[in-house]
């Protein structure tokens, strides 16, 4: 049985629209909505919650229909974007807010908070006042106290987006930790790193609704909409795993082959990406700097918004993105024998 | 930029004219009161008797009326509603009609004949020329100040953070005492404290829903026509020193939860 299962789910709110979304999201699964900013990722949120009444079609939670039921008993936690934390209150008592709601005793509140607290590595800051936290340790309490209730399913309103690099490093592993202990998560990003780091299935969200589900590879290889084929480069997406390699370069193992990759990540499983514009194709093996040059054969020509999208079986299909003369001035057409380079430094690496 | 600038020396000295218009003619009445004329009036039975009078029937008001204005405050920043703009001028009506005209339909509204009078005299409740009729021509005037400073700290606050509460499983009623008036209890204070100054000074609707007893506004008038102003000045400044007494202890105490929030 799906724990999560949305199901035409139609809204208009002024301008805006939600068109019929549907995707279904299984116990324990960590399941990335991804689209751009004013796609409707947080409507929706709000309304599974039901924070915003009015929509037609069905919410199911774990079997049962909550698109009709009182907010408060929906058993769904929602963490907003900027966290929403109660401004008069330290942390202590906003993670305690909803616990107080159950009319628990002061001990088991305060041993519930001080487990959670403990859980998001905040126990040093229980004392303190939401205007003195950084943007992470604000996420970090808003999760703590969405958890307190226990939801069967946690809604995550672009948690990470507003945070530097170290930051949301540290706040992926804590969701990971969090997910990992079985709580169902819906999380909701433009950021397609995030999704890709996070997700175990990602859907992509359209034009008011629901274009593509799938596992990470699945919907970056072969993008079903607009939003994701204009990251020509995410098509170049391979899961595999990094090693150390020669010299200053690590060598990346995937089902496709081997790529050399300079980077700083330790070794590990993970992803690569090579962006489009920085693959070369060319008649013959080009000798320069790039470390990497696969023989291939080209197996498509596709109009790109800018210039042509050129699509090459290497043992993969890699994604070369180049202009239009330069397919007349190659002669690229489908069958035709080409090599594709790019250098170690083009090679993007995300452990995950 | 540093130098002569001729437009705000202008600037401050308008300021100048403005201030000296407010404070000229108080300093002039406080100047021309002599210590011992303050305390003999001060002492007076009648004078204390209408300043106490006039103490809680403003605050009273203030508490009761309180009461009904905050949750409806509430409600006028949060909820869309049809003819909502009209509701909101209707509340502002008090402040810009004459205030005897104002006494003049309260009077109106609960002498004896009419249904309000006779359901307050069926429950032993009178309001000509009783503190009650007091009470109600005072939060008449005074109440768009309340409501208005009240709704205004409502809209202030995020209602992402009353979303926040009702997802973390607290009822509206819970959602309301905890989240939304604690965060606008700033606004919800400053526009209490006006209804009740406000309330204090009203002269026009009181006078004609209750001449007696009388509040000090009325004792001033009432002194002042009898006697001349030598004899209405002093119980003036008495009056005022107690207002500002009161004025400057509640906006300290204002002032002391803008720093403990801040």
């Amino acid at each position: 049985m799906k724990m999560l299962t949305v199901k035409d789910l139609s809204v208009k709110l002024g301008k805006f629209e939600l068109n019929g979304v549907n995707f279904e999201v299984g116990p324990g699964e960590y399941f990335v909505l991804l689209g751009v900013s004013g796609a409707g990722k947080s409507v929706l949120l709000q309304i599974i919650g039901g924070l915003i009444p009015g929509a037609s079609g069905v919410v199911m939670l774990n079997g049962k229909d909550i698109s009709r039921e009182k907010v408060q008993r929906r058993g769904v936690g929602l963490v907003f974007q900027d966290a929403a934390l109660f401004p008069h209150m330290n942390v202590f008592k906003n993670i305690a807010y909803p616990l107080r709601s159950l009319k628990l005793n002061d001990r088991e509140i305060d041993r519930r908070v001080r487990e959670l607290a403990d859980m998001t590595n905040i126990t040093k800051l229980l004392k303190r006042n939401p205007a003195n936290l950084s943007g992470g340790e604000k996420q970090r309490v808003a999760l703590a106290r969405a958890l307190a209730l226990k939801p069967q399913c946690l809604l995550l309103d672009e948690p990470i987006s507003s945070l530097d690099v170290q930051l949301r490093r540290e706040l992926r592993s804590l969701l990971r930790k969090i997910n990992a202990n079985g709580q169902t998560i819906v999380h909701v990003t433009h950021d397609y790193e995030e999704a890709a780091l996070l997700a175990s299935r990602i859907g992509v969200i359209e034009n008011g609704s629901v274009v593509q589900t799938g596992k990470a590879p699945e919907v970056f290889s072969r993008p079903k909409s607009e939003f994701v084929a204009n990251f020509v480069g995410i098509r170049n997406f391979f899961r595999g795993e990094l090693r150390d390699g020669k010299d200053s370069m690590k060598k990346f193992l995937f089902d496709g082959g081997e790529v050399s990759v300079l980077t700083g990540e330790p070794e590990g499983a993970g992803y690569i990406t090579v962006r489009g514009e920085d693959l070369i194709i060319s008649e013959k093996r080009w000798e320069s700097s790039a470390a990497n040059s696969f023989p291939g054969r080209v197996i498509a020509l596709e109009p790109a918004r800018v210039g042509t999208e050129v699509l090459v079986d290497i043992g993969v299909t890699l994604s070369a993105l180049v202009s239009k003369e330069s397919v007349s001035n190659l002669q690229l057409e489908p069958g035709s024998k080409v090599w594709v380079s790019f250098k170690a430094s083009a090679v993007k690496f995300i452990p995950g | 930029m540093t130098g002569f600038q001729p437009l705000k020396l202008f600037f401050v000295f308008l300021g100048g004219l403005l201030l000296l218009f407010v404070i000229a003619p108080l300093a002039g009445m406080f100047l021309e009161t002599s210590p011992a004329e303050f305390f003999d009036t001060a002492m007076e039975k009648e004078v204390a008797g209408s300043i106490w009078l006039t103490l809680w029937t403003s605050m009273l008001a203030t508490l009761i009326f309180a009461l009904a204005a905050i949750p409806f405050s509430w409600i006028l920043a949060r909820k869309k509603f049809p003819l909502k703009r009209v509701i909101s001028a209707i509340i502002d009506i008090p402040v810009v009609i004459p205030h005897s005209a104002a006494g003049i339909a309260i009077l109106g509204f609960v002498a004896r004949d009419t249904a309000v009078g006779r359901l307050g005299d069926h429950l032993g409740l009178s309001f000509v020329g009783t503190p009650a009729g007091i009470i109600l021509a005072m939060a008449f005037v005074s109440i768009p100040f309340l409501v208005n400073a009240a709704r205004d700290g409502f809209l202030a606050v995020p209602e992402k953070l009353e979303k926040a509460a009702l997802n973390l499983g607290a009822s509206p009623a819970r959602v309301f005492f905890t989240v939304s008036l604690p965060l606008a209890w700033r606004s919800i204070l400053s526009g209490l404290i006006m209804m009740w100054a406000r309330g204090m000074s009203e002269f026009g609707a009181v006078v004609i829903v209750a001449y007696h007893p009388m509040i000090t506004p009325v004792l001033i008038y009432e002194r002042f026509g009898s006697f001349g102003l030598s004899y209405a000045r002093p119980v003036a400044v008495v009056f005022i020193c107690v207002c500002l007494v009161f004025f400057v202890f509640l906006r300290m105490l204002s002032t002391k939860y803008e720093n403990a929030d801040g």
